[in-house]
């Protein structure tokens, strides 16, 4: 039995078990060589949405697709290091949504790292988030690799300014294709301290960023974008190889720009379209990645997941659990400079769902 | 004889107005009406049409991913050739966990309008999948 196989099969019945995973050995190849790391394992769980109806009632769809995942990665053998969350773990940013989401965050067995997302953020302006669940960026070491995390869904103070109470400023951002939406943005202050904490780094350490919003510009409609990505990616330049891992898009995304692999997680709500699917504005969705299925809404868990990393050699495997789907594959190739899917990759392999319209 | 010449002359004065011919202020009103329709839709498209707070731009901002070009077409789920407005339903009753609308309310219409525009210009293809 191949091991997703065995991962799907894995129902109630599997609760005690533990789940085989191995590890890919990646060789490394051109190029100078990263300074030394151990290799290790993390789990990213993202967007999860949940939204309070009324009471005790919770929509159960998106409370299903997280519970789901903190399933699996209790079943990872062996475990990963630690989780990221990567935002969007409430709907509308309320107590009873980030509660709720903590409550059955509670249940994960390894230890958990926070990124923020703008539908946590903009009801309250990420007071309880600080209060009660992380700081909004920070930085932190694992086994010789660095990690930062960015607060990357602030936007503009004008737009902050002009509703006329927070839960219409919240809903005005939860709708992704609002004609009055703004732009997210990392704002000075973080660059500054962006700065100063590389600036501790030599450049061959293994840089990873984690960030909600991708930090780079894909579709300004609905704010797959990064006002100054290009202030952040200034920074990481000077790095032998960095990985930036986001969420907010709920599809499989992979990109590469100079020295930085970009990839975005899924989701475990439920997927977006690609933006090639609205024809009436341009897109710069990345040539290099190979689509997701077209998601069959009759399923309704198909075009959903989370991912597990593997860490060698300074760059990350990525493993799309695709709860509905194969699962997906996607590494860094180091003749070709940048990730490559194992499977799909050459455009002769792809099938017909992957192909949008 | 007074009735039938009465009748005549009202079937000559009638005559113009019974060709289709319309003025340019015909055109911006018949469009400003479709956009007021459209944009009712879009309202609805955006609002938490069921019971559980999900609306169907969650899933298809700016309604991407719904191909309203390719109706009716064979729903493998559904065993038949299916129409827009049957799927629009499917979503209300199921990942909305709300009410159908009938198919020729104006809501339905509504959300119809609002599809099929932010799909404009893309050539008709019935059946595809």
């Amino acid at each position: 039995m191949k091991r997703r196989n065995f991962l799907k099969g894995v129902g109630l019945a599997g609760l005690g078990a533990t789940l085989p995973f191995s590890l890919v050995e990646v060789v490394w190849g051109l190029g100078s060589k990263p300074a030394e790391h151990e290799s290790f394992t993390f789990a990213y769980i993202s967007d999860s949405h949940l939204t309070h109806i009324q009471g005790a009632r919770f929509t159960q769809n998106f409370d299903q697709g997280l519970r789901k995942a903190i399933l699996e990665v209790n079943l990872m053998n062996p475990p990963p290091d630690f989780v990221i969350y990567g935002g969007d773990l409430a709907q509308l940013g309320k107590r009873e949504e980030l509660d709720h989401g903590l409550e059955l965050l509670s249940g994960l067995k390894p230890p958990l790292k926070w990124v923020i997302g703008e539908h946590d953020f903009y009801l309250d302006m990420g007071e309880y988030w600080q209060d009660k669940i992380s700081p909004l960026y920070y930085s932190f070491d694992h086994k010789g690799v660095h990690f930062v995390v960015l607060n990357s869904i602030l936007t503009y103070q004008d737009w902050i300014k002009k509703w006329s109470t927070p839960m219409e400023r919240m809903l005005n951002m939860a709708r992704l294709d609002n004609p009055q939406g703004s732009p997210f943005m990392v704002g000075e202050a973080q660059l500054r301290w962006l700065k100063e904490d590389l600036a501790k780094y030599e450049r061959n350490v293994p840089l990873v960023v984690l960030s909600h919003s991708p930090l780079y510009k894909i579709f300004k409609p609905w704010n797959f974008w990064t006002d100054d990505a290009e202030g952040v990616q200034k920074l990481l330049q000077r790095f032998h190889r960095v990985t930036v891992l986001h969420g907010h898009v709920h599809q499989v995304l992979y990109n590469q720009i100079g020295n930085i692999t970009f990839y975005a997680m899924m989701a475990t709500a439920w997927p977006w379209p690609y933006p090639v699917s609205y024809v009436q504005k341009p897109n710069q969705v990345p040539k290099l990645t190979v689509f997701m299925n077209r998601a069959d809404p009759f399923h309704q868990r198909d075009g959903t997941g989370w991912d597990i990393l593997d860490l060698e050699n300074g760059t990350l495997t990525n493993h799309y659990q695709l709860w509905m789907n194969e699962n997906r594959t996607v590494a860094f190739d180091f003749k070709l400079e940048h990730p490559v899917d194992r499977n799909y990759q050459d455009p002769e392999k792809r099938i017909p769902p992957q192909f949008h319209y | 004889m007074f009735t039938r010449a009465l009748f005549i002359a009202c079937l000559l004065l009638a005559l113009p107005a019974q060709g289709d011919e319309f003025t340019k202020e015909d055109l911006k009103r018949w469009e400003a009406e479709y956009m007021k329709v459209m944009e009712k839709g879009e309202k609805l498209f955006h609002s938490t049409l069921g019971s559980n707070k999900v609306s169907c731009d969650q899933c298809h901002p700016n309604a991407a991913n719904t191909h309203p070009e390719t109706y009716p077409k064979f729903q493998k789920q559904l065993g038949k050739v299916a129409t827009l407005r049957e799927m629009i339903n499917w979503c209300l009753k199921n990942p909305l966990e709300g009410n159908p609308l009938p198919l020729d309310s104006d809501e339905m219409i509504a959300l119809e309008a609002y599809i099929t525009w932010e799909r404009r210009g893309t050539p008709l293809a019935p059946g595809k999948h």
